[in-house]
């Protein structure tokens, strides 16, 4: 059971959310891109062993969404952003 | 002492006085490098070697052989998929067990004592009749079962209408079954490395050279090590090598558990499966239950979940089997699988010239171990996909040309 | 104490209350407690506590426990039990116990009540933090309980502190991400052997701390040597206690130890009036310290000290029980055989490390202490006490056992319960195997019930002897939760029964329970399936009841569909993106049917929106898709287009939804409503319309679902049951007739409506559903560009159709696959075609009928194909009012 440091609610626990996947996802212009750039877009989601800049939403709480850098080996968090801001820098 | 009535449970058989070299050194030069030695592993090299002749083969192994998700899976094995694609391969797979032990020479408990996937609703039936039919027409083995024919092979199961998850319905596979996962990846090992195969443990593979397009061997913790060509079947980690090549696969990682009780009498001798509620259970040769779950929610690679999702698994698996309630929770532990965008696995090239993939098993990789590394070597040693695993490919992301198993197992197991 | 009465093995005893079985048996003089699992070799209690390898009981009354360590049962009054040989049976009866849950916050929890947990506990209470707790044992104290030493009363008093909440019989059994911890408390077993359905048997703990101290203790190492396992051989810490507790069987005793703890053990024996012949000591030299404080005073009190020695075999009376022990000087090579009833083991502390490793935290090795320890580096757990090496003055030797030949080997164990020996770690290494982990495999080592508590250091140390290298260089040593072995029961918690997943109901639900439906799971929903008079199964009922739509008029309750207020003035533009179709040009009080799909051009959920204002809109979806459609609005409201003013609210729970089907439905409206204008130019198709019904504030929308004239009657949840009863009673002159969600199937599939989720599965876009009219050539939306893709564009696709079985009554099975219609009656496998996802009898048709998917199905309408022994006509997929003619009555 995370404890999910929602940047809105403070600190709640994990079945309070859903998984969003990898915070890095560009939608391209869908009529210009190509079929291997789309397929990026759908499918392609980041998944580092280690930091991981990752969305979740706050289904159960606030329901909004935000970003969190977690570390995917200890599950420890670092800092949290809102989308359409800057990304803090990747945790050491 | 007064009498009593104890019983016992039975001894397994031991496993042989050798089975493979404890410590090898990497040589300069291998034909093929396989990144992984899990099950998956192990078996494409054991078929490389037998099917193909190609014995010059390393298989690199991070950790101990065989301790990634083969060491903890729940052993399950079926062949009843939905879509033609998936039948095909797990049929295949399901044949290969069939004369594995014999073939390989090592008692492996392949015991097809069926395996049920229960329907809980209305529109689950309707899903499950699906997936009976595709699987009749295909001729793969079938049965569907009423409830009252799921309570006479597994008199456990509460097929009263008035609970929770009331049981209205299954279907049977009855070549389903399990075996047992260290001694199937144990008699792979010692069959390879009996036909030359160097099997390398703790040999973590941190790069690969690349040049031109084309993979010329890797960089390990022990020093480069050359290779013709070379196959990444290291599940829970596949992404990490992928990008180690330079390239992206749509495969995310997450945490699966599952647990097992004490030793108990024989109440089970079926796999019962309820994709609606998450629980998977068989009761292994010795007796103890082993059962598993859903996936966690997130990215993981810690090898452990939650333990609200280990509780929610015995309440469901209570209200299925009410004799489980004085069961003993003995071990809880997690693996890492690879999830797929549409459930189905990854075989086959990869943007690198001579660098093959094979992933996305999510959580159903075991019953595929033989017809994985059977397709996986013949992709490596001809170059091109077997008729099983071509519609496997990476590039039917591209396409769209996917193969949804979502649909009819919300939990591929 | 009180007298206490129990049955073990269908024998009467009598113990002392406070006594565990082991204890009690103990007392009576019962030594054999059991065989052994595999070599049926006589098995005697060994140890103190959870980490007890041999003496395994079936608990059979009260709630009745399967396996459970002796050492770890209170006895209570009519406690019955029996011995088990490692594997127990589960009995077919219900277990009627209550097991519940509690969750708690805390600064700082502390596991373990001995003298280190009970400092740190008061030490974060004094600086006012809130703290909990847990100890698993009955009592307070740790091993300064067990030793019988009394706890500073400071420590005692701070655990009343009003910051402390203190737990005994409470095991930590998991530990878990961002300070998370899972316990087991037992509360009731120890009061009485009844069953306990009025206060929960087991509380699961759910605890969240800042701080976590671990302060989990040690347990003692059993030594391997030749014939180790015999009744009359203890761990050293476990007999001088049991000896103080009052068990007299023992007169003589062994004492072979590592460390100076077997000197003080030897005391402990001495002083309770065990003869102690001996303390066989592998350590020849010790520090002046340990002199001081083990030899002299052992040697004071007369007990002969063998140093530089330690115990090579035993051997055992008729019966099996220990009556010697063959101690060697492995340097000379001498040997001495001295009889005795009680061998007493100290091998050196194993320090509890389980909780720590769960959380990924490495035990380190400590030559000195001979031991696996854990200091934390991580900032919110500390570990203190023996956990974290608090007993190097006690001066352990690196040593596991004596040198052993083979046939030594064979009866050398390392784990008493799985029956594995030395020998079998032998050959394990001689296979090939060197992690620990592919040791456990070969060997079973540490998988049997105590999961390798006694065992996985010695193995540890044992293979590095055989290997020669340290016990870390073989791997580290890692547990997996839980810590103690839990019943199932205790973990479900109040989840059983119907708790076992919530259940969503309507504001209509008690109706139709009272009318006898039988009800559909529909995710959580709980759907009315249909409503049978007497006499009728399923088949009757629905043609009834879709007679009645389709003729006369019939209702249904709608109000599961999932609801959605959308507000802002962007919305309509966003439901342009999030439909395949226009909803921006939609009229105020007008409402329209749109398709949404993924961002891979499948369609992912149906259902009408409404404009319900200018900036106001009302969506609808599928029942089972109502949180993943939410979810998806919002994910793309805030995560792709925050510019787009636009506020998203279910509204599911607040609306109840009554449908009025059929062509008397008018009517039945224009009963319930006597100032609406009913008329079919004055309430146009899919218009909404407010006004009062029944006296019921609503807002009453003419959409249809059947093809029929049809009204949805929207109102407050409050007010739902009101309407339906007032539908029913105004309705009663029209004979309207309450249907259920197998004839809205039926019905819909008349007119060719698809359901999301049943001619769907995720892989078919609109084109492949016939819906291409509903997709948009002018505007983008969501999942559009995925149509263009090779795989998804390609002519060919299995497309949406209806089937005609030649023979009339003939339903085709749901979810049947067909073939080409030379295959008739051929034996699989055959190649496919189709499969079947609606299929039904209607009585409007008097025939039977279902929608397919079908290979390029579009192109083949006419064809025949062949379901088995049976062949159907692929049609148009609407087979009742083809013309749209019905829906306006």
């Amino acid at each position: 059971m995370l404890h999910i440091p929602c940047p809105y609610c403070g600190p709640r626990d994990e079945t309070e959310f859903h998984y969003g996947a990898g915070a890095n996802i560009f939608y391209p212009e869908p009529s210009s891109a190509t079929d291997e750039e789309w397929s990026k877009f759908v499918f392609i989601r980041e998944n580092p062993k280690g930091w991981h800049a990752e969305r979740w939403v706050h289904s159960a709480g606030c329901r909004r969404w935000f970003n969190v850098w977690r570390n995917t080996i200890t599950h420890e968090f670092g800092p949290t952003y809102k989308p359409f801001t800057e990304q803090p820098k990747r945790p050491a | 002492m007064a009498t009593t009535t104890r019983r016992r449970t039975v001894e397994l058989p031991e496993h042989p006085d050798f089975l493979w070299t404890a410590r090898v050194t990497p040589k300069k030069v291998y034909d093929v490098i396989i990144i992984g030695g899990g099950g998956h592993g192990l078996s494409t090299a054991y078929y490389l070697a037998k099917n193909h002749g190609i014995t010059n083969i390393a298989v690199l192994e991070k950790g101990w052989l065989a301790g990634g998700n083969m060491a903890r899976n729940t052993t399950v094995i079926r062949s009843n998929y939905l879509w033609d694609e998936s039948a095909g391969i797990y049929e295949h797979s399901l044949k290969l067990w069939e004369n594995l032990e014999e073939e390989v020479g090592y008692e492996m408990f392949f015991s097809q004592r069926g395996v049920m996937s229960l329907a809980h609703s209305v529109s689950d039936l309707r899903a499950k009749a699906r997936n009976y039919h595709a699987n009749k027409i295909n001729d793969i083995d079938s049965e569907w079962l009423t409830p009252e024919q799921v309570k006479e092979i597994a008199p456990i199961v509460n097929i009263n209408p008035d609970v929770r998850y009331p049981v209205l319905g299954a279907t049977y596979q009855p070549r389903g079954g399990i075996a047992k996962h260290d001694w199937v990846a144990w008699g792979y090992a010692k069959a390879a490395a009996d036909m030359g195969v160097d099997i390398i443990q703790g040999c973590e593979v941190t790069g690969f050279d690349i040049r031109d397009g084309k993979v010329h061997g890797v960089k390990t913790n022990l020093g480069p090590i050359a290779a013709q060509k070379v196959g990444m079947v290291a599940a829970g980690h596949s992404s990490v090598l992928a990008n180690l090549a330079g390239f992206d696969i749509p495969i995310q990682s997450r945490p699966l558990q599952a647990l097992v009780s004490e030793l108990l009498e024989q109440v089970h001798n079926t796999v019962i499966m309820s994709g609606m509620v998450h629980v998977y259970v068989s009761q292994a040769h010795k007796g103890e239950l082993v059962m598993g779950a859903g996936t966690d929610a997130f990215n993981s690679y810690a090898q452990r979940g939650g333990f609200h999702v280990i509780e929610h698994q015995l309440a469901a698996a209570i209200e299925l089997f009410p004799i489980f309630e004085r069961a003993h929770l003995l071990r809880t532990w997690g693996g890492i699988v690879d999830i797929s965008p549409d459930a189905s696995p990854i075989i086959g090239h990869t943007p690198v010239d001579n660098l093959f993939i094979n992933t996305g098993w999510g959580t159903g990789g075991f019953k595929a171990t033989p017809a994985s590394g059977w397709t996986m070597a013949h992709t490596i040693a001809t170059g091109e996909p077997h008729e099983l695993n071509a519609p496997f490919s990476l590039d039917r992301f591209v396409t769209g040309h996917l193969i949804d198993e979502h649909g009819a197992a919300g939990v591929a197991h | 104490m009180s007298n206490v009465t129990f049955k073990f093995d269908g024998v009467d005893y009598v113990g002392q209350a406070g006594d565990s079985l082991a204890t009690a048996l103990l007392r009576n003089g019962v030594l054999h407690f059991t065989d052994s699992t595999y070599r049926d070799r006589p098995r005697a209690v060994m140890s103190l506590w959870v980490d007890e390898p041999n003496a395994l009981v079936n608990v059979d009354s009260g709630a009745g426990e399967p396996m459970v360590p002796a050492t770890t049962v209170e006895i209570t009054e009519g406690l019955v039990a029996r011995s088990l040989s490692g594997i127990g049976d589960l009995p077919d009866t219900r277990d009627i116990s209550r097991y519940d849950r509690a969750y708690r916050y805390a600064d700082v929890l502390v596991v373990g009540a001995g003298l280190s947990g009970l400092a740190a506990a008061k030490k974060y209470a004094d600086q006012g933090k809130t703290v909990i707790i847990m100890d698993d044992q009955p009592e307070v104290g740790g091993h300064a309980h067990e030793c019988g030493q009394a706890i500073p009363t400071d420590l005692l008093s701070s655990l009343a502190h009003e910051n402390v909440t203190h737990l005994q019989r409470t095991t930590v059994i998991g530990t878990y991400d961002q300070g998370y911890a899972v316990a087991v408390e037992r509360r009731t077993d120890h009061v009485s052997s009844k069953v306990s359905t009025d206060v929960a048997r087991i509380r699961t703990w759910h605890v969240r701390a800042e701080h976590t101290v671990l302060a989990t203790g040690a347990f003692q190492r059993p030594l391997v040597f030749a014939n180790n396992d015999r009744p009359g051989i203890m761990l050293s810490h476990a007999a001088a206690t049991y000896v103080e507790r009052g068990v007299k069987m023992f007169k003589t005793a062994i004492v072979v130890t590592v460390d100076n703890q077997g000197y003080t053990d030897a005391i402990r024996l001495h002083k309770s009036g065990v003869q102690v012949l001996a303390i066989v000591d592998i350590r020849k030299k010790l520090s002046k310290a340990s002199k001081k404080s083990a030899r002299k005073p052992a040697a004071k009190l007369g007990i002969r000290i063998i140093k530089g020695a330690t115990a090579l075999d035993t051997n055992a009376t008729l019966d099996g029980i220990l009556s010697s022990v063959v101690v060697l000087d492995p340097k000379s090579g001498l040997k001495e055989t001295i009889a005795t009833d009680l061998l007493a083991i100290s091998g050196g502390w194993t320090p509890t490390v389980h909780l720590a490793t769960y959380i990924g935290i490495k035990p380190t090795w400590s030559k000195k202490r001979a031991a696996f320890v854990v200091r934390s580096k991580v900032k919110s757990i500390s570990t203190v006490g023996m956990l974290a090496g608090d007993f190097v003055e006690n001066e352990p030797a690196v040593y596991f056992g004596p040198e052993l030949d083979d046939t030594q080997a064979l009866v050398a164990f390392v784990d008493h319960q799985r029956d594995a020996t030395l020998r079998d770690l032998r050959r394990a290494v001689g296979a090939g195997m060197i992690s620990i982990e592919h040791v456990k495999r070969y060997t079973a080592i540490g998988t049997a019930h105590d999961q390798g508590k006694t065992s996985g250091t010695l193995t540890m140390g044992l293979i590095g002897n055989l290997v020669g290298l340290a016990p870390d260089e073989i791997g580290s040593l890692t547990f997996r939760p839980p810590y103690i072995a839990v019943p199932f029961a205790a973990l479900a918690g109040r989840e059983r029964g119907l708790h076992t997943e919530p259940i969503r109901t309507t504001s209509i639900h008690s109706w139709h329970v009272a009318a006898g439906a039988p009800m559909e799971d529909v995710g959580q929903w709980k759907r009315p399936w249909f409503f049978p008079k007497p006499g009728e199964d399923l088949d009757a009922a629905v043609l009834r009841e879709c007679r009645a739509a389709r003729n006369g008029v019939a209702v249904m309750d709608a109000s599961t569909l999932g609801k959605i207020d959308i507000q802002g003035k962007d919305a309509g533009a966003f439901l342009d993106q999030v439909y395949t179709n226009m909803f921006s040009t939609l009229k105020v009080g007008m409402s329209r049917y749109g398709l949404m799909c993924g961002v891979d051009g499948m369609v992912f959920d149906d259902g009408v929106t409404t404009r319900l204002g200018e900036n106001h809109w009302l969506m609808t979806t599928t029942t089972g898709g109502a949180a993943k459609v939410m979810d998806w609005l919002e994910e793309w409201l805030q995560t792709e287009w925050p510019h787009l003013e636009v506020f998203c609210t279910s509204v599911t729970e607040q609306i109840a939804t009554v449908a009025i089907v059929g062509p008397k439905s008018r009517d039945l409206l224009a009963l319930l409503s006597p100032g609406l204008d009913v008329s079919k130019e004055g309430f146009a198709f899919m218009e909404n319309k407010y006004a009062d019904v029944a006296g019921i504030p609503a807002r009453i929308a003419r959409i249809s679902f059947s093809g029929e004239l049809a009204y949805e009657i929207n109102v407050s949840a409050w007010y739902g049951l009101e309407l339906w009863n007032k539908v029913m009673e105004l309705g009663a002159a029209l004979d309207v007739t309450p249907y259920g969600t197998e004839s809205l199937h039926v019905l819909r599939a008349e007119k060719g409506f698809v359901i999301v989720g049943q001619e769907t599965d995720g892989t078919q876009t609109p084109d492949d559903l016939g819906m291409d009219w509903i997709v948009s050539k002018k505007k983008d939306f969501i999942g559009k560009r995925s149509f263009s893709r090779s795989d998804t564009s390609r002519p060919d696709r299995h497309q949406l159709v209806g089937l005609l079985p030649d023979t009339s009554e003939f339903v085709i099975p749901e979810g049947s696959y067909f073939a080409e219609v030379q295959h008739k009656g051929a034996t699989p496998p055959i190649p496919h075609i189709g499969y079947v996802t609606s299929s039904y009898f209607s009585g409007e048709l008097n025939r039977s009928f279902a929608m397919a998917l079908v290979h390029n199905g579009r192109a083949r309408i006419g064809d025949r194909v062949a379901i088995g022994n049976e062949t159907a006509v692929i049609t148009e997929p609407i087979f009742v009012d083809k013309e749209n003619v019905r829906r306006d009555g």
